[in-house]
């Protein structure tokens, strides 16, 4: 795919709201639909629609709300979240498959199997993550097509 | 061959040009233009929504007509599960079996016995072969089309083996190939509860060509039908499957494949476009085989059947439990093998804007701007079924902006102001006593 494009790629954000199970999912569906109707592969979509939705309930379950910015160009997906939150202290600890601190309820839900930070990275070609104690994390992913 | 055969059309006489269908296409493929619905071809999925909703019955599924079996000499009806639910429990399956024979078939050969032969092949098939988790039943091709059109992340989920139709066709015609009988004498026909199915014969998907050689309409055989098994009294038994495979007519029919606590029955078009999203996004876990059905109920659901679905539902439920057996072994002549596509289902492109993506984004930043200038009411008047759509169709050169009500009122509005504007300007050589 032709990565020297000449053209601005193209941007959009979404507000990421805490706790908000009923609209947690939006912002990944709507960004897969558009990667749908751009042409981009089956492959490319699925690894996507992956990181939003992980990146997307982390901060629905983790942090006090937040942004997810996606620039779309046709060589590659940069996603960028950015949250408000209590942080990660120990970023390896957190990346660990399996590592949660997801309460009772949240698992209740079907969430905390701790696979969330692992399975981003998975689908992400680069993957970046910062972390302040009680200030708030950014993870920005970018996905190659 | 034409490039797209639909079993799903409109008649447009009886068409008032109303908005029902628009909203329930599931593929967005239907549009109003010059008051009549028109259907995109290479977005329809045939499964039948259309048909269903429209208030004036201007949606049809073409199916063939019964004359047809006397093309050959020796005519096949291999009836769908689905049938037998048509008809009150005290009507035997070897009834409604005879009643066919009685309508002019040389033989009956049931598709519930093709899908305990899918049954087992499915089995062997997942024991040698790997694919990706969850997989998704191909039993219905209205929701292969649909995961075509919508979710091509997911065509590599899709079991590529026969339909249960596919394999009795096949089977019956082996049969009869081996007792001596000219096989091009034989023509096989589909008794169907489903639209999608005819187009699944017309142009198969994972195969070549269809053993199938015609479609008839459950609805449109109802009534012959009924009438021959009034005059039956006593019948010879025809029926040969089981339970197991006539539940294949109601959601939950492949259920026996896995165990339950990884396994997802989901009918009705929308509710299995629900799952395949999540599923896209890894919503839901450990979900190992996902059976969706494009019709409520599942095919007793069909748009060609003619009673009420839950009815037939409950009634194949209760056929299903009075006649329990385990799934049949293999009969050694047939190789599990042959039920396996030839032929690999692609995704289609139909939903990009541009073949250029760099086109393409500019495009969707265009569709985007419209999109956020209309009313965002949905209300589906301009022909499209959403104000995202329409936004979709001007970038696309198929609609323009006044198509929407609310624009058109705005530039009367603006032009009439104009008016006024313009009417009260007088040529300077008036003068100020003669304007009033
Ligand atoms: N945005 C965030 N703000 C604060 N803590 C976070 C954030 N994202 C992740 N974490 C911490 O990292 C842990 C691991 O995250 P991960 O997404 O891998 O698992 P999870 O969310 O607990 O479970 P799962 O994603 O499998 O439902 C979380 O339990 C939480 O303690
Ligand atoms: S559920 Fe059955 S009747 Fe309905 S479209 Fe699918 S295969 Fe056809
Ligand atoms: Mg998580």
């Amino acid at each position: 795919m032709d990565t020297n494009n000449v053209n601005e790629p193209m941007k959009m954000q979404f507000d990421i709201a805490h706790d908000d199970f009923i609209r947690a999912g939006e912002a990944s569906s709507k960004i897969k639909k558009m990667l749908l109707q751009l042409g981009f592969s089956g492959r490319v979509i699925r690894k996507v629609a992956i990181a939003t939705y992980e990146v997307e309930m982390n901060i629905v379950i983790h942090s006090w709300g937040g942004t997810l910015d996606v620039e779309i160009d046709p060589g590659s997906i940069t996603i960028i979240a950015r949250d408000r939150g209590p942080g990660i202290p120990n970023i390896d600890e957190a990346m660990q498959e399996g590592f949660s601190t997801a309460p009772e309820k949240i698992r209740e839900m079907g969430f905390g199997a701790g696979m969330g930070l692992p399975n981003m990275k998975s689908c992400a070609d680069e993957f970046f993550i910062d972390s302040v104690v009680n200030k708030g994390t950014t993870i920005k992913m970018i996905i190659n097509s | 061959m034409k490039p797209y055969f639909h079993s799903v059309t409109l008649d447009k006489e009886k068409c008032l040009g109303c908005t029902n269908c628009i909203k329930r296409c599931p593929t967005e493929a239907i549009r109003v233009r010059d008051g009549k619905a028109r259907i995109m071809d290479e977005r329809c999925i045939d499964c039948g929504e259309c048909i269903r909703i429209c208030p004036q019955h201007a949606k049809l599924a073409i199916t063939d007509s019964f004359e047809r079996i006397k093309e050959y000499r020796y005519p096949v009806a291999i009836p769908a599960p689905t049938l037998y639910g048509q008809f009150p429990s005290h009507v035997s399956i070897d009834k409604i079996m005879n009643g066919l024979l009685q309508l002019g078939f040389a033989r009956v050969w049931e598709v519930a016995r093709g899908a305990e032969i899918i049954s087992q092949v499915t089995r062997l098939f997942l024991e040698k072969n790997d694919i990706p988790k969850p997989i998704l039943s191909s039993a219905c091709p209205a929701v292969v089309r649909l995961i075509r059109v919508r979710y091509p992340e997911l065509v590599d989920n899709i079991l590529p083996l026969d339909s249960p139709m596919e394999a009795a066709a096949y089977l019956v015609k082996k049969e009869m190939k081996k007792e001596g009988y000219p096989i091009s004498d034989v023509g096989v026909f589909f008794i169907s509860p489903c639209a999608a199915k005819v187009t699944s014969v017309k142009t198969p998907l994972g195969k070549e060509d269809s053993n199938v050689d015609g479609v008839i309409s459950i609805a449109d055989i109802y009534g012959p039908l009924l009438s021959a098994i009034k005059k039956l009294e006593e019948v010879p038994t025809l029926q040969k499957a089981s339970g197991s495979g006539i539940s294949w007519a109601v959601s939950g029919g492949e259920a026996h494949l896995v165990d339950k606590e990884h396994y997802l029955a989901v009918d009705g078009i929308a509710n299995v476009a629900r799952v395949l999203e999540d599923i896209v996004m890894g919503k839901l876990k450990n979900i190992e085989f996902i059976e969706g059905l494009a019709c409520v109920g599942g095919c007793v659901g069909g748009p060609l059947t003619v009673e009420n679905p839950f009815m037939a539902k409950a009634r194949i439920d209760a056929r299903a439990q009075k006649y329990p057996g385990s799934l049949p072994e293999l009969s050694p002549d047939i190789e599990w093998e042959d039920f396996i596509w030839t032929k690999r289902v692609k995704p289609t492109s139909i939903l990009k804007l541009d073949e250029d993506m760099n086109l393409a984004i500019q495009k969707m930043e265009s569709i985007d701007i419209i999109h956020k200038s209309l009313p965002g009411l949905d209300c589906g008047a301009c022909g499209a079924p959403r104000c995202r759509v329409l936004a979709e169709d001007i970038v696309q050169g198929q609609a323009d902006q006044i198509d929407c009500i609310f624009k058109l009122r705005e530039k009367i509005t603006e032009l009439a102001e104009d008016m006024v504007e313009l009417s009260s300007k007088l040529p300077p050589s008036f003068s100020e006593r003669e304007k009033k």
